[in-house]
């Protein structure tokens, strides 16, 4: 037998060791539970930390949001039915805040709801269109994409921090714009442009890990059918829109979906950029949330996990809607 | 070889069982001290002589971050979990966690020395003669001036007893001669806007803990608007930021673009070492409102938990470091404010401080007898913080025309409610 056969025979004894270590065990366990069951046996351990970590959280969220005071743990805590729901639905008129009982809750929600969609879109259209120009063969075809890869290996506090040192009333910017002879702007005091650098610094931290799924789902396209389109004679925006979209239409709803779910939950940029503000234009629901759950004192779990709840069912709603119509798309 | 194995038996058998009662011999306690100045490097040395006249008792001193004794310890102590004794900041809010050490400290020494700051770790109960802790040092809130800017606008400095308004004039009046790019900024505290809301006659707390937003509080609310609109104040801190965030720029004060910053005694070692003799500084007398020429007072605590085992070492250790020479012996070293009223009386000596220091620190302890008792009520309201965040939140918003005044006032009254509301109604 030669060196390399032994080798590859002492590895491979190594490595099924642990099968045959258990596999008494294992064995034991079926004539226990019978050949049927033995799937569920396989994902029972998966089934224990979902349960865990998925599952008890979510219902523990739910006692914390019908239970009052600042105690931490669930048994000294006095259940309270809808109270805290209640206190957050309080309404005169949803359409404006400041008739609102939590006025900050509907503050946030409101910022939201125009944050999301902005963002979102966006995100998708400036990743879509890196991702083509990334997918051409340009010189430097690599470095590029290391370059817009790049921000998302940051961390969010650090992309923030650079950033205010940007944006900051003596920042960088406006070092340009006066050696530029320019009026230099206070970007983050006026609630338009901290809403527009707030979309535009999330955008720019998180596209590339969109772009680089993009870019693959483009490389998946089958040339042939580009060459064809070639042959007879179609425009560039005819390909993009008769095979290119079409055909990365199920990679799209992923990017859609998790681009949505990654909006929703935007926090720590924005907390350390703008803290919320001016005033309270960029607070967004998460923020609300650690605010009134975390750095409120006395912290108010019981109106935080009520708000974190609403905060869940939006996003259960929309996966669900996003779902139904990734099925619809696969069914075509 | 079985002899052997028998005595090595009998050895091992002898150790693990006198092992409990040699632990329940040693006595360990553990304190936890923030990292600023020079954290827990004093009461570690401190803790050595302890030990020395107590045998058996090992103290441990453990230096934390800023944050952990803020935001992980009142989890921690919600689990009955943590230190035996921390150094902390949050006096009022902390205060159910607190171990009653009267016993085993001289009570009417620790009332003598710290009467009034013992009451803030009470919590807000005023039938409370309990002592839970040392209050450590004190902390004023003030204003830092750029005596450089003003000499050089011909512009006098104006004397103590001049009004928050007459401040506003005469830093306008330089940074407008000086070409400074703003004449007035506080950072974006509810606690360094207590000092201008109090000073303005707003009482924030009543003698029964509950909050109150009076005529003071607007006043306070409506000058410190007109000072951002007439650009007398950037709307960089208290403008551009939401919620309860906290946000300094006395960067600002430090590369001389702001006249007049309303900071706290805290950033003294910071201004000594970056600002030197760059320019002409000083710290002044507390600016006057209307109703007095109050600043709040801060400053942390050296208190012990109820979940610790050792409740008389932690109260013995404490009252350790509370003698007088031991006292003296941090105070002058960590450069701080003294707590303690015969501190304060007498003074301390601060051999490494530069004069400048030295006479910044005088003038921050010469406040101290000025305070308003509504200060010092509201520095022990177990409800400050709240009271704080909802200023700070609802000024915000009426910097950035979300809310008119009265409508931040009812907020504030509102936010504040629920916060009482939520640690279940006890004031």
């Amino acid at each position: 037998m030669s060196a390399r056969v032994q080798l590859a025979s002492a590895a491979g004894a190594i490595l099924s060791l642990p099968a045959r270590l258990i596999e008494p065990a294992m064995s034991g366990i079926q004539r226990g539970v019978g050949i049927k069951r033995m799937p569920w046996v396989f994902l029972l351990p998966n089934l224990v930390a979902v349960i865990l970590f998925a599952l008890l959280p979510v219902f523990i969220n739910v006692f914390y949001s019908m239970s009052g005071s600042d105690r931490l743990f669930p048994w000294d805590r006095p259940f309270v039915g809808g109270a805290n729901y209640q206190s957050l639905l309080d309404c005169t008129n949803y359409l404006d805040p400041s008739t609102c009982s939590r006025d900050l809750f509907w503050r946030a929600l409101g910022n939201t709801m125009v944050f999301v969609p902005v963002q979102v879109i966006c995100m998708i259209a400036i990743a879509l269109l890196t991702a083509i120009c990334l997918n051409r063969d340009i010189v430097g075809r690599g470095f590029f994409r290391g370059i817009f890869f790049f921000p998302v290996m940051l961390s969010p506090v650090v992309v923030a921090l650079t950033w205010q040192w940007i944006l900051q009333r003596n920042g960088a910017l406006n070092g340009l714009i006066s050696a530029a002879g320019l009026t230099p702007v206070n970007w983050l005091i006026f609630p338009n442009t901290a809403f527009f650098w707030s979309v535009f610094v999330t955008v720019w931290a998180h596209m590339g890990f969109y772009t680089i799924i993009l870019l693959a789902g483009l490389q998946a396209i089958p040339r042939d059918v580009y060459e064809a389109a070639k042959m007879d004679s179609a425009s560039p925006w005819r390909v993009f829109t008769r095979i290119t979209l079409p055909l990365l239409k199920p990679v799209m709803l992923v990017v859609f979906i998790l681009a949505v779910i990654r909006s929703v939950q935007t926090f720590d940029e924005l907390y350390v950029l703008t803290g919320g503000g001016p005033g309270s234009a960029t607070m967004l629901m998460v923020q609300y949330i650690y605010e009134v759950g975390f750095a409120a004192q006395p912290r108010n779990f019981g109106l935080a996990a009520a708000a974190s709840l609403f905060l869940g069912l939006a996003l259960l709603i929309f996966t669900g809607i996003q779902m139904r119509i990734s099925r619809g798309g696969n069914n075509d | 070889m079985k002899r052997t194995t028998l005595r090595t038996t009998t050895a091992l058998a002898l150790v693990l069982a006198l092992a409990p009662i040699t632990a329940a011999h040693a006595q360990q306690i553990t304190l936890w001290a923030g990292d600023t100045g020079t954290g827990g490097e004093i009461f570690a040395e401190m803790g050595k002589a302890f030990e020395a006249e107590n045998p058996g008792v090992t103290v441990v001193v453990e230096e934390v971050s800023y944050q952990t004794l803020v935001e992980s310890l009142p989890v921690q102590l919600e689990a009955g979990e943590g230190p035996d004794i921390a150094i902390i900041t949050d006096l009022g809010g902390l205060s159910r966690f607190y171990q009653d050490i009267t016993p085993y400290v001289d009570a009417a020494y620790f009332e003598k020395e710290w009467g009034q700051t013992l009451q803030w770790l009470r919590g807000g109960d005023a039938t409370s003669t309990a002592i839970y802790g040392m209050p450590t040092t004190l902390t004023v809130n003030g204003a830092y001036v750029n005596l450089t800017l003003f000499e050089q606008a011909g512009v006098p400095v104006p004397a103590e007893g001049a009004t928050w308004q007459e401040w506003a004039e005469a830093t306008r009046q330089v940074a407008e001669a000086t070409n400074t790019e703003f004449a007035m900024e506080m950072d974006r505290s509810g606690h360094r806007f207590a000092s201008l809301a109090i000073s303005y006659g707003a009482q924030l707390v009543d003698e029964q803990g509950r909050p109150v937003v009076d005529d003071g509080l607007r006043a306070a609310i409506e000058q410190f608007v007109a000072w951002h609109q007439d650009g007398t104040m950037p709307m960089d801190l208290w403008g551009a930021v939401g919620g309860a965030t906290h946000r300094e720029l006395f960067s600002d004060f430090l590369n001389a673009n702001a006249v007049l910053y309303f900071g706290g005694s805290w950033t003294l070692a910071q201004m000594d070492s970056e600002v030197g003799d760059l320019f002409d500084w000083a710290v002044v007398p507390a600016p006057c409102g209307p109703s007095s020429c109050t600043v709040m007072p801060g400053g942390g605590a050296m208190t012990v938990f109820s979940h610790t085992q050792n409740a008389e070492i932690a109260g013995k250790l404490i009252n350790f470091f509370a003698q007088p020479e031991n006292l003296d012996h941090y105070i002058s070293t960590e450069v701080e404010i003294p707590s303690a009223a015969s501190q304060i009386a007498n003074g301390v000596e601060y051999p490494t401080a530069s004069a400048r220091t030295s006479e910044a620190l005088a003038t921050f302890i010469n406040q101290i007898p000025k305070m308003d008792a509504a200060a010092y009520r509201f520095q022990g309201w177990r409800y400050q913080r709240a009271m704080m965040n909802a200023l700070t939140t609802r000024i915000s918003q009426v910097l950035n025309s979300e809310l008119t005044v009265d409508a931040a006032m009812e907020r504030i009254e509102e936010d504040v409610d629920l916060a009482i509301q939520a640690a279940g109604g006890q004031s």
